[in-house]
């Protein structure tokens, strides 16, 4: 491919009801397979894709939020949860798995940041590649 | 401009695919490039050749098709998405140990990298759908 470019994903959908979070992920993988620039964004009702011990047996769905804990070697590594999502929903950043990944010098460090709504303004206007699921 | 299409939804049920199609249309006549059309989701279905829409109503997959065909149009179904949403062609259905296959003319069924490629070296990536 001759340029890169950054991409984007801002995740709005729960993690269950709807196949978007999931095969949204899918898509993320891949990108980050290619080695390109990517950043996630989680709000509205996609903060619960992050949430920690999820157990969706009771309903028959696969249980793939485990899988987030892979971004960190595909070198997904800047995840922005919008606080205000978080806030209205009751939850706070002990609420979230927590998504870690290494650095040149070694030391690993979490990739969750989470952000005021305004700072997304400034991550969504700076990609090539926006995608919204 | 070098465009590529993305169609998150089936067809019928919502307008997104017919809106993409008239889109891909009007982008082509005005002398635009269309690098490739990525269906996802349930847009997977647009590719199903087992749509039987009545006579009198548009036969979607087929306009697409028709199109591909005119236009030597790129068009892919996502792998993951089509096989869980019965989506197969012939060596994926007798993979699987299906009866048939339903894949129409001019689909191609192939990764998730050929989105990201799509979206790396066109200037525009449009969504359609959900």
């Amino acid at each position: 491919m001759p340029v890169s470019k950054s991409f984007v994903f801002i995740n709005r959908k729960a993690p269950y009801g709807t196949i978007y979070a999931l095969e949204a992920l899918e898509v993320v993988l891949i990108a980050g397979a290619f080695e390109l620039q990517v950043k996630l964004i989680f709000m509205d009702d996609g903060v619960y894709q992050l949430t920690r011990n999820q157990n969706p047996t009771g309903i028959g769905m696969k249980n793939f939020s485990k899988t987030f804990g892979a971004l960190g070697d595909y070198d997904v590594e800047q995840i922005f949860v919008d606080h205000e999502s978080l806030n209205l929903r009751g939850l706070d950043a002990t609420d979230l798995q927590p998504l870690i990944h290494g650095t040149t010098d070694g030391v690993e460090r979490p990739s969750i940041k989470i952000v005021p709504r305004s700072e997304l303004g400034d991550i969504i206007e700076g990609a090539d590649v926006l995608l919204n699921f | 401009m070098k465009f590529t299409i993305q169609i998150n939804t089936g067809p019928y049920t919502h307008q997104a695919s017919d809106t993409a199609y008239q889109f891909t249309r009007a982008a082509l006549k005005a002398g635009h490039s269309i690098h490739r059309i990525f269906f996802y989701h349930d847009g997977v279905n647009n590719s199903s050749m087992f749509s039987t829409p009545p006579r009198d109503d548009r036969n979607i997959q087929q306009l697409w098709s028709t199109l591909a065909e005119q236009h030597s149009l790129d068009m892919v179904v996502c792998a993951a998405a089509a096989q869980r949403r019965g989506i197969l062609d012939q060596k994926e259905a007798v993979r699987h140990g299906k009866s048939a296959a339903n894949i129409a003319p001019n689909f191609t069924i192939s990764g998730l990298g050929q989105l990201i490629e799509a979206a790396v070296v066109s200037d525009r990536l449009l969504v359609f759908g959900d």
